[in-house]
């Protein structure tokens, strides 16, 4: 008797573990994409008019500075006919979305990836909309003196020549892109070594970890802003021309919701659009996080 | 455009692993040592835990077995999370400057796999028939030879258990990251890099590190597999 049931229990037990296996790759499976849909789409119902969705694509550095809390609302006022859901993602991924045409409008910020992305035919046009700046962010008391720099990229030279430790995104991103950029200016062709460490996260996430480490990376101003009371580093270096993030709007060649694309490209840089960027910091920073300049 | 998504990625992914490219098999490396590490600690403190949970009659059982089994159910994130708040520097326990380390993967992975483990090998001991340890003990068998000869009786299970909690760790993405920070070449596993690379848009890399995820779990399974029939073939003969 007790035997039989002995063997009954570990079957039971095996079958249990086979499941909870299955279940974990399948829970992976969809906790991969990590990409935040639909948070922001708003909950506004209009029942006399009928709603479609537009897929916009964008960066994870663009989502953490929180303007889309207030440009998602604005837009879907202007156009009650759109709902427009958010995959913040990397300016890498972003692209292959377009390229896989999975997004129907891309805003993102590492212009000469946009430019070529146009040029391949997977966008129809590039558009300016606003730009902010990157700032180098390090610990109190600045050991490495990368703040007496008279450019950025010799700002990161001196982190790297003083002994400080740079945390790198490491993931293709835009703010990568610009500090790689940055690197070769400086004449560090690529840059590595025990003090450069790559993290292949987000802008928040990085900011966190040199934080935590007592590091040095380069983030753009906004997220920094916003993430400044769970931090314990400060700005270092900033203002400098090498410094400037230029954001562009471009939609998708034969996206699934082209008419909602081309209404947010259109709506984003018309004055109406343009204003909610101007506005959008003011109240908590004291300062614009973002300066629009659509043509 | 179609299926070529997953062909050309394959491709690239099967190259890569092929080629030794260094970052993939570092990447690989990290995971089986952090993972491994951490299923060990678990196996070391939640086995004994475990056989005791199911061998003694206490007051308060009833709560133990609830206590664990919602622990099972219990969502790495949580986890990774109250570990990295916990980790921080402006953590209780800050002083220590571990968080984004090895250390603290491990760390939130014992946290995750302990309770499993707890749970499997208490459920596989208790079903050892309690006659049986009655006779050892009416036999002259100590305590100690008791608790040994009911692990044995209840081998495949405490296997069960250890593999339930290294799969569940390995292929977890959340925690890891939290604690980890997804560090190149430090931090780096095999999950957090399969979200990172899929977010740079690099499917391939993305896919050869998913088929090596995919084959470690099949191993594990295949393992457990072989005890469970071996056990059935050892008490068949009896």
């Amino acid at each position: 008797m007790g035997r039989v049931r002995f063997t009954l229990v570990s079957k039971l037990s095996i079958l249990l573990l086979v499941v909870l296996m299955a279940v974990v790759l399948l829970g992976c499976s969809d906790a991969t994409m990590e990409a935040d849909v639909g948070s922001e789409a708003p909950e506004i119902e209009s029942p006399e008019v009928e709603q479609t969705e537009i897929i916009l694509a964008s960066t994870t550095s663009t989502q953490d500075s929180g303007l889309f809390d207030v440009l998602i609302p604005a837009f879907h006022e202007a156009y009650p006919e759109y709902i427009a859901k958010v995959v913040a993602v990397g300016t890498g991924e972003a692209l292959t979305m377009g390229e896989n045409k999975d997004a129907d409008v891309l805003l993102v910020h590492a212009k000469s990836s946009e430019g070529e992305f146009v040029a391949d035919g997977f966008g129809i046009e590039r558009k300016d909309v606003m730009y902010n700046d990157f700032v180098v962010v390090g610990p109190d008391g600045d050991s490495a003196e990368a703040g007496s720099a008279a450019t950025a990229a010799e700002a990161l030279k001196a982190i790297m020549d003083n002994g400080g430790t740079f945390y790198s995104r490491g993931d293709d991103s835009g703010t990568n892109k610009k500090e790689l950029f940055l690197w070769a200016t400086a004449g560090v062709e690529t840059p590595e070594g025990d003090w450069y460490l790559a993290t292949g996260q987000g802008m928040g996430d990085t900011l966190k970890i040199a934080s935590e480490k007592q590091g040095y990376t380069l983030t753009d101003r906004a997220t920094f802003l916003n993430l400044l009371d769970a931090l314990d580093i400060g700005v270092v270096y900033e203002g400098s021309d090498d410094l400037f993030n230029q954001y562009g709007v471009i939609v998708v060649t034969d996206a699934t919701n082209m008419e909602g694309a081309q209404a947010f490209s259109d709506w984003i840089t018309s004055a109406e659009g343009q204003a909610v960027i101007v506005d959008y910091g003011v109240d908590t920073f004291g300062e614009p996080l973002f300066v629009p300049n659509a043509k | 455009m179609g299926w070529s998504i997953y062909t050309d990625a394959l491709t690239e992914g099967i190259e890569l692993l092929a080629s030794g490219a260094v970052d993939v098999w570092v990447i690989i490396r990290v995971s089986m040592a952090v993972s491994g590490t951490a299923a060990l600690i678990a196996l070391g403190v939640g086995v004994p835990l475990g056989v005791w949970r199911g061998i003694r009659r206490f007051a308060g059982r009833r709560i133990g077995l609830l206590v664990a089994n919602t622990g099972m159910g219990l969502p790495p994130v949580a986890v990774g999370l109250i570990v990295a708040m916990g980790l921080s520097r402006r953590g209780p326990f800050g002083e220590l400057s571990m968080l984004y380390t090895r250390d603290a993967m491990v760390v939130a992975q014992v946290l995750i796999a302990l309770p499993l483990v707890v749970a499997f090998t208490a459920a596989s001991v208790a079903a050892v028939p309690r006659q049986l340890r009655l006779q050892a003990r009416a036999l002259g068998a100590s305590r100690f030879h008791e608790v040994l000869l009911v692990l044995k009786e209840a081998r495949v299970g405490v296997a069960a258990a250890v593999a339930a909690g290294f799969g569940a760790i390995i292929s977890e993405v959340g925690a890891v990251q939290m604690v980890g920070g997804n560090i190149a070449g430090d931090t780096r596993v095999m999950t957090t890099a399969i979200v990172q690379f899929t977010r740079m848009g690099r499917y391939g890399q993305a896919l050869s590190l998913a088929m090596m995820l995919l084959g470690m779990i099949a191993i594990v399974n295949a393992v457990l597999v072989i005890g469970q029939t071996s056990a059935e073939r050892y008490e068949g003969h009896r």
